[in-house]
């Protein structure tokens, strides 16, 4: 049976399965990650978010190049062009949840909000997974046995 | 007639020189090309061979305990070097090497796993502490003062930088190679960010192996 990831729509702009990783203890900082579509034919900008387990949301790039780590903060929103598809994903652009106010465990759920520039606020809803997951948790098993 | 047999001669025996010339040029080059060039292109080697990293320090890990590379010899020892403030390569490193003590079984005991801070100002024995409860018990998280972190990292010839972000925060670009050392603290191997599983494995099996 095909698990249908979480969509969440606003305007043009379509987010696919939003998901973070656990956080090892006292840890101030976490991740999120999703794919986000721009069905429409303007360009559109993510330009800031929110959650209800962080002080701060903030949109970098994880670079490892000749072995050194550098993450760089997306200035000036992260754009996501008509038709485009932009992924969120490990060791690439993720979202950062600074200042954590509580550790994230997997399983976990996460609500949060993002702000696009034309498309407006969309409330979503991460999954977490755990420490060093690389891609989403599977989503639960609902509407199952129907 | 003779004369002009003469000038035929000097112009044969120019366009020989010239080309002759030119064959030792592009040899040259490419000689050089392929023993100094990017193709082959080696790290710089000491005399003895190997790299000299891994000289002293003196740090405190997360049980609150002084500590030296005398801690670690006697067994192999895999260093990294990060900090907790890192959303993903530093959990991430912490994670896969919780992973290879766990499929290394027994022999896992035959290894120091050591992680150090670059950012010892927020990370504390205490928080270090908490943050290693997360992981394989034997990985051993060491931090220090400033000063006495400056000094590790360059005892390993490990890079580090602050660097400020938005509303006041900072975060630290980092060396994100494991570098595994022998009994005696000697170098034996880097394993880079991106290696894969096994091969990682594999490096750590050899310097078990000794």
């Amino acid at each position: 049976m095909a698990q249908v990831a979480e969509t969440y729509r606003a305007g043009a702009i379509v987010v696919e399965a939003p998901w973070s990783r656990a956080t090892p203890g006292g840890a101030k900082v976490g991740s999120g990650y999703m794919r986000i579509k721009n069905t429409g034919s303007e360009p559109d900008r993510l330009v800031g978010g929110s959650t209800t387990v962080a002080e701060r949301f903030e949109v970098h790039r994880s670079t490892v190049v000749e072995g050194v780590a550098r993450m760089e903060p997306v200035t000036g929103g992260l754009e996501i062009g008509p038709g485009q598809t932009v992924e969120l994903k490990p060791g690439a652009l993720h979202a950062m949840l600074v200042n954590l106010r509580q550790g994230l465990n997997p399983g976990d759920t996460v609500k949060g909000m993002l702000i696009f520039e034309k498309a407006g606020v969309l409330k979503i809803e991460y999954r977490v997974g755990g420490i060093g997951a690389q891609a989403a948790p599977a989503a639960a098993n609902v509407h199952q046995g129907h | 007639m003779s004369s002009t047999l003469k000038i035929i001669r000097w112009i044969a025996f120019g366009l020989i020189t010239v080309l002759l010339l030119q064959i030792g040029f592009f040899a040259w080059h490419w000689y050089r090309g392929e023993t100094s060039g990017s193709r082959f292109a080696q790290p710089i080697i000491t005399t003895t061979g190997v790299p000299d990293v891994g000289g002293p320090f003196s740090l405190v890990n997360h049980r609150g305990e002084r500590v030296t590379q005398d801690t670690f010899k006697g067994k192999p020892t895999v260093y990294f070097f990060g900090f907790t403030h890192c959303p993903e390569v530093c959990p991430t490193t912490l994670f896969e090497m919780t992973q290879h003590l766990k499929d290394l079984g027994p022999d896992a005991d035959r290894l120091n796993v050591v992680f150090v801070t670059v950012d010892p100002e927020r990370d504390t024995p205490e928080l270090l502490k908490t943050y290693m409860e997360s992981f394989d018990p034997r990985i051993v998280a060491l931090t220090g003062t400033p000063e006495e972190v400056t000094a590790a990292t360059k005892a390993f010839r490990v890079a580090y930088r602050k660097v400020p972000t938005e509303g006041g925060n900072y975060t630290m670009e980092h060396s994100a190679s494991v570098i595994v050392t022998d009994a005696q603290g000697g170098f034996v191997s880097l394993i880079d960010y991106h290696e894969d599983k096994a091969t990682a494995l594999a490096k750590l099996k050899r310097a078990i192996r000794g």
